[in-house]
């Protein structure tokens, strides 16, 4: 099973209409996908903690605490840490002070990491996430003109990577398709934020892909609609989208049972 | 005396103790010298008549005749044949003892017994005489050879010699002395006893074994005698023998230069010339880890694989998470103690092993836990299962070398199957696909590779790295090209072209690809083989005490090695030649020197150039050197000998006066112009500018010098001790010729098109590779002038240019053509290699068609004609060689100036870029497809409900092409071919089409596998790999049939 984790919503937005939106994402997971949803407490001092994938990476037993490119954001990591250690997970802190990473930048396609290096993310922040996960190769992809890698894309199927169409986003595309030993098919969306997609694979329900609305995307949901394969699912982002938040930031996908 | 095998050798050394110690002897025993004196003095009749008698035991075999001299001689019985007389009247001295008249007698018995026998008898004679008269196991032991003879020869002729040999031997071993003048001082001889004495020490001599040691992978050691001159490949196979390992491909043995450096021993060289120092040691290791473990034919071999690495895991060379060390380790105790036993296996049975580099308590317990989780696998199915979690891991096959990149930062270059990493820290920072690289060199200590250009870029680049020294940089090139090879590369299909192309640096990969061992290994057919799992635990002891061989190489590399960097390949160019020298003359090791250098000489060809100048190359794509290798691997041998010479000489020459300005202003405009159509090739030339002033320089003095280099080469042939010296000679040859060399390099290019565009020319009017052979030759003949070659269509420039540049204009014509071949190869390569299912592939416009001007010719036929054409050309050359020596050195020497190596890259860009069309994007693929249910039975499985799905890629272009089809069919052909895990048929079909000529590739790619992401990978690494491979081909439909058996749907 899954786990969303969560937490508050962030500034200058129609915080309703966040908090619909976000209430939708949980519902999703928890009540459509049957997913266990852990929701972390809000923190008003901490007004990005709604955007919990930069603050842990999760990989099989192992989770990796970041050190967040944003220093105003470091606190986060705290409430994120009791919630995995909770969930008996090898936890590994990046304590190192050179180094600074955000989970949106890591891209993780199954077989290999793709580690986006950006204003959030330098290259000791990754070289640490290479030592936390040995089996994999860990590659590193310049990212410019976007805050994280993943602004731009994401896995959309186990071999599948959304890209958005942008110059940016298909330059980091090719780095990563020549870094990889791997070979990716790839998903083109017209728009940028559209490629930021949230992939399950959810026994009994198949290949799960959450991605944008078509309201907010039209173009893109048409790509995503040619999925034939994938259980789709719309999503509307618009709040927080204000705040540079996409779909997969809101979320920590963990392949593990709670005992809680 | 050149080298005779064994027993002639053998029996001189013998004769030539025993005569010295007979002259010792003498004096100890008065009787008996008094004897021979006599016997000496008055016996000229029976001298004589032993001359006679080896005569005809020498007709029967050439190289016996040595022996046969002497075994006459001692028998006493010659009588019939004078040539010999000479030698034998020393020998008949000897004879004349007591014992002549019975000699006489019972030696004409054996001499006649021997004759019957043949050649065998010939050698027996001595041997028996030997045997007969000393006894002595002894020098059984000693000349394992004579052993053999001598053996055969006691056992024909017991009786009889018993008395009398002893005395003969004597005398017959004085004779030779006598006779042979090769005085070994062996003292005290003459009674049977003291012979025996004497034979061991000549056993020393030419049994000379060294004994060697190889750490197994088992921790074990298991050591045997190798005679000192044998191969690499001797020794491998021994251990391969005693390890009872079939699939040996993967493996080979590693010695440490210095307990540092981490060498593959070349299974083609001579082990002594690749290891310097005793003892012999090495350790048995995984070279080539195979991706796909399963794919193996023998349990044994993945058992073997499995201590691999287990040892890499335990040495951290391989990392790994906890989790996964968990898991490996806990396979690893399946494998070796069975199922968990609660009984037995108490809590501590596991710490007994090591499974990490900093194994935990924690670590130990999760690997309890999981080993329980094991039961009932076998120990095949657990070592399967280890490999199947081992081969996921990133570093898994991949061999790290220290460098430093552009800007000096520390970095890691990764080989592994695949291509190339680079690594700063632990993190991938780049990927070079082997499709994306034209080129693998290294010069001095830096290491180059040249890569594809990049979708939207024009040019290609070549990225250079930082190697600690010089052998690092060696070293890893070596690497490289091994890995290309055996990965990337089918078996040869073309053996002719490959002897004609054989090119670049002495070095090649020797041993059978992934591909052949793989189908070798199909053919293995014998019951599993029983092996013992011996615990890893010795294994992890062995990695405490930091056995040989187990050290992290990469740590290693790092370590700088002074001095003689620059000389590792003069070095090893020494090591050939001494190789060339022993195989050419088996029959004259001491012997006439001077034969075998001018032999090398005539032979060398290219692959001396390119090593003197002490950058090697690897063009990938060269199937043709693997096919060298096994064909003329004794040239290649004799190329390098020669080279050590040629640099040398080259060094020590001294500087010639420039070449004319003028010519070389005329042959630069002349390339330009060739070139100015062809884009790229201008570009390189303004990159170059610095050097073209100089670079005719280089082909006048090699001409001047020619009578120099003919004398040093005589003086070389000598054999191993000068090279040795050479090899520090070389060292000062980087410093001398860097700057020429890149001036030759600069001229080359530019005249490199203008060579190309005459042999297009040429070809075309000949049609016939043939054709353009006799014309060569023709050529060569009439001409001594090294202006012939290109000639008909030729520049005049070529013409007037001196001999110097000549060759070097052959050279780059070939090293063109070779590049041309690899992009014709590239096309075979997709064929073979990819993996994609279906692909059609459209190339429009050759590119080969278009440099050479004929658009109607296919391109494959053109690369055959100019391949068949200048592999004419050198033959015609080295011919020329031969008749004048100092034309021969000359042109060699032009051949070493003209380090062509880079040439060649750049030129055939030139081609390439000129010709290629427009990249099609194929990225835009929709996929259209619907997905149909069927049941079809796979092969292993009888009846297996399978999902059949078919999806079509389709770029939008394709109908086009595919509409226009109204051209006229050149040619057809169809090829099939298996690899790895793939089966491709590939048909290719050449139009043209209003002029313009288009090459089709269908290629239909079955990929076997048993699990589902291998084959999307591999699918999708074939796209890709098309695409980088042939950046001129568009993919313009790719077809996926899909089968997959439902039951394993679940997994994802």
């Amino acid at each position: 099973c899954r786990q969303a984790l969560r937490s508050a919503a962030g500034p200058e937005v129609d915080f309703a209409r966040a908090e619909r939106e976000y209430q939708l994402y949980v519902g999703v997971l928890r009540g459509k996908l049957g997913l266990q949803v852990l929701e972390l407490p809000a923190d008003e001092s901490l007004p990005d903690c709604v955007f919990v994938e930069d603050v842990a990476v999760v990989c099989e037993e192992t989770a990796l605490l970041t050190r967040p490119g944003a220093p105003s954001r470091r606190k986060e990591v705290e409430a994120m840490k009791k919630v995995l250690e909770s969930l008996n997970l090898n936890i590994v802190e990046m304590v190192d002070e050179n180094a600074t990473l955000d989970g949106g930048d890591v891209l993780f396609t199954g077989r290999e990491f793709f580690v986006g290096l950006s204003r959030r993310t330098n290259q000791r922040g990754a070289e640490i996430l290479a030592d936390t996960f040995k089996d994999y190769a860990v590659s590193t992809v310049p990212v410019h003109d976007a805050l994280h890698l993943k602004s731009f894309c994401s896995m959309a199927g186990p071999n599948l990577i959304a890209i958005g169409s942008s110059e940016a986003a298909q330059k980091a595309l090719k780095t990563m398709q020549q870094m990889s030993d791997h070979r990716y098919d790839k998903l083109t969306v017209p728009d940028d934020a559209a490629a930021n997609c949230v992939y399950l694979n959810i026994p009994n329900k198949g290949h799960v892909l959450l991605h944008r609305a078509p309201e907010e995307y039209p173009e893109s949901a048409k790509v995503f609609e040619k999925l034939k394969d994938h259980m789709l699912i719309p999503i509307a982002n618009t709040e927080l989208e204000k705040v540079d938040g996409a779909l997969t930031c809101c979320s920590v996908l963990i392949n593990k049972t709670s005992e809680l | 005396m050149t080298t005779e095998v064994g027993s002639e050798t053998e029996v001189k050394k013998d004769s030539e103790q025993l005569g010295p110690d007979k002259a010792k002897d003498k004096p100890e025993e008065a009787s008996e010298t008094p004897v021979n004196q006599k016997s000496r003095e008055t016996s000229s009749e029976e001298a004589q008549d032993s001359s006679s008698v080896p005569a005809p035991t020498s007709q029967s075999s050439p190289g016996s005749q040595k022996k046969e001299k002497a075994s006459p001689e001692s028998k006493g019985i010659s009588r019939f044949l004078p040539p010999w007389l000479k030698k034998q009247k020393s020998y008949t001295l000897a004879e004349p003892k007591d014992e002549t008249k019975k000699r006489t007698t019972g030696e004409e018995q054996v001499v006649e017994e021997s004759e019957g026998q043949t050649s065998e008898g010939v050698a027996q004679p001595k041997k028996s005489l030997e045997e007969a008269a000393a006894e002595n196991q002894h020098n059984v032991k000693a000349n394992d050879k004579e052993e053999k003879h001598s053996v055969s020869s006691a056992e024909t002729q017991p009786a009889k010699d018993g008395k009398e040999t002893e005395v003969e031997k004597v005398a017959e071993e004085k004779e030779e002395k006598q006779e042979e003048k090769e005085k070994r001082e062996t003292k005290e001889v003459q009674t049977v006893e003291i012979k025996t004495e004497i034979i061991p020490q000549k056993s020393p001599k030419k049994s000379k074994t060294v004994q060697c040691k190889v750490m197994l992978l088992d921790g074990t050691e298991y050591s045997c005698d190798l005679e000192k001159r044998a191969k690499g490949q001797v020794l491998f196979d021994k251990v391969c023998e005693h390890l009872n390992l079939l699939e040996k491909d993967y493996f080979g043995l590693v010695f440490y230069e210095n307990s540092e450096q981490k060498n593959w021993l070349d299974s083609s060289k001579e082990i002594k010339r690749q290891i310097r120092s005793l003892p012999w040691i090495f350790t048995f290791n995984v070279k080539f880890y195979p991706p796909d473990p399963s794919q193996l034919t023998e349990d044994i071999t993945r058992y073997f694989l499995c201590l691999q690495l287990r040892q890499d895991i335990a040495s951290g060379r391989l990392p790994c998470s906890f989790v996964t060390h968990a898991l490996l380790g806990s396979y690893t105790l399946q494998a070796e103690l069975g199922d968990h036993d609660p009984e037995e296996h108490r809590s501590d049975y596991i710490s007994e092993f090591q499974f990490a580099p900093n194994q935990t308590q924690e670590m130990e317990e999760k690997v309890a836990e999981l080993h329980k989780t094991h039961r009932g696998l076998t120990p095949a199915q657990a070592d399967s299962q280890f490999l199947e979690n081992a081969k996921r891991l990133s570093m898994y096959g991949v061999d790290l070398h220290h460098a430093k990149d552009s800007e000096g930062v520390d970095i890691m270059l990764g080989v592994c199957a695949n291509g190339l990493l680079i690594y700063k820290d632990r993190l991938r920072i780049n990927r070079f696909a082997w499709p994306k690289i034209l080129k693998i060199s290294y010069k001095r200590s830096n290491f180059y590779i040249k890569v594809r250009p990049a979708e939207l870029e024009q040019f290609e680049s070549t990225i250079g790295f930082k190697l600690p020294n010089h052998r690092a940089a060696k070293r890893l090139w070596k690497v490289c090209v091994e890995h290309h090879t055996f990965f990337r590369l089918v078996s040869p299909e073309q053996p002719p072209k490959a002897k004609f192309l054989t090119l670049g640096s002495k070095f090649r990969y020797s041993g059978r690809t992934q591909a052949q061992t793989r189908q070798a290994s199909n053919l293995i057919d014998r019951p599993a083989p029983y092996f013992e799992r011996t615990s890893s635990k010795r294994v992890s002891r062995s990695l405490d005490g930091a056995p040989t061989g187990i050290s992290d190489q990469s740590l290693l590399r790092g370590l700088p090695t002074t001095g003689g960097q620059a000389a590792g390949d003069k070095i090893l160019d020494i090591e050939a030649a001494g190789q060339a020298k022993l195989k050419e003359g088996g029959e004259e090791e001491d012997g006439s020197p001077v034969k075998t250098p001018q032999l090398e000489l005539t032979q060398d060809g290219k692959s001396n150039s390119l090593r003197v100048e002490g950058e090697n190359i690897y063009v990938r794509h060269s199937n043709l050197m693997l096919e060298d290798l096994d064909k003329t691997q004794d040239d290649l041998l004799k190329h390098q000998a020669s080279i050590s010479e040629l640099k040398r000489n080259f060094m020590e020459s001294t500087p010639e006066p420039r070449p004319n300005e003028w010519e070389k202003r005329r042959i630069t405009p002349l390339s330009l112009q060739t070139q100015g159509k062809k884009g790229d090739h201008i570009f390189q030339v303004k990159t170059l500018p610095g050097k073209e002033k100089q670079w005719t320089a280089m082909p006048w003095i090699a001409g001047a010098k020619p009578e120099e280099t003919d004398k040093r080469h005589a003086s070389r042939t000598e054999g191993p001790c000068t090279g040795v010296s050479d090899a520090d000679k070389s060292s000062h040859e980087t410093l001398d010729i860097v700057e020429e060399k890149k001036q030759a390099e600069v001229g080359i290019e530019e005249t490199l098109v203008v060579d190309e565009t005459n042999k297009g020319k040429m070809q075309v009017a000949t049609d016939a590779g043939e054709a353009c052979k006799v014309e060569h030759l023709s050529k060569k003949d009439s001409s001594s002038l090294p202006s012939d070659s290109s000639s008909s269509s030729s520049s005049s420039e070529s013409e007037d240019e001196e001999v110097g540049e000549y060759q070097p204009h052959h050279r780059a014509i070939e090293e063109v053509i070779r590049e041309e071949q690899e992009e014709e190869e590239d096309v075979k390569r997709k064929e073979h290699e990819e993996k994609i299912q279906h692909v059609e592939a459209t190339a429009e416009g050759s590119k080969l068609s278009v440099p050479v001007e004929h658009t109607q010719v296919t391109t494959e036929d053109l690369v055959q004609e100019n391949a068949v054409t200048i592999a004419t050309e050198e033959k015609n050359l080295s011919e020329e060689i031969k008749q004048d020596l100092g034309e021969e050195k000359e042109e060699e020497q032009l051949r070493l100036n003209g380090d062509v190596s880079h040439v060649d890259i750049d030129v055939a860009p030139q081609i390439i870029c000129c010709s290629e069309p427009p990249v099609v994007k194929t990225e835009m693929v929709t996929i259209s497809d619907a997905t149909q249910r069927t049941e079809i039975s796979t092969k292993e499985v009888p009846i297996v409900q399978t999902e059949t799905k078919t999806i079509t890629y389709e770029s939008p272009q394709f109908d086009g092409s595919a509409a226009g089809n109204a051209g006229v069919l050149l040619s057809a052909q169809t090829i099939t071919s298996e690899s790895i895990s793939t089966t491709t048929t590939t048909h290719i079909t050449k139009m043209v089409k209003g002029g313009v000529s288009e090459t089709r590739i269908e290629k239909r790619i079955v990929i076997t596998g048993d699990a589902d992401i291998d084959h999307d990978e591999a699918l999708a690494q074939a796209i890709k790999e098309a695409k980088e491979q042939h950046p001129d081909m568009s993919v313009t439909r790719v077809v996926v049939h899909k089968e997959t058996e439902l039951a394993e749907e679940d997994e994802e």
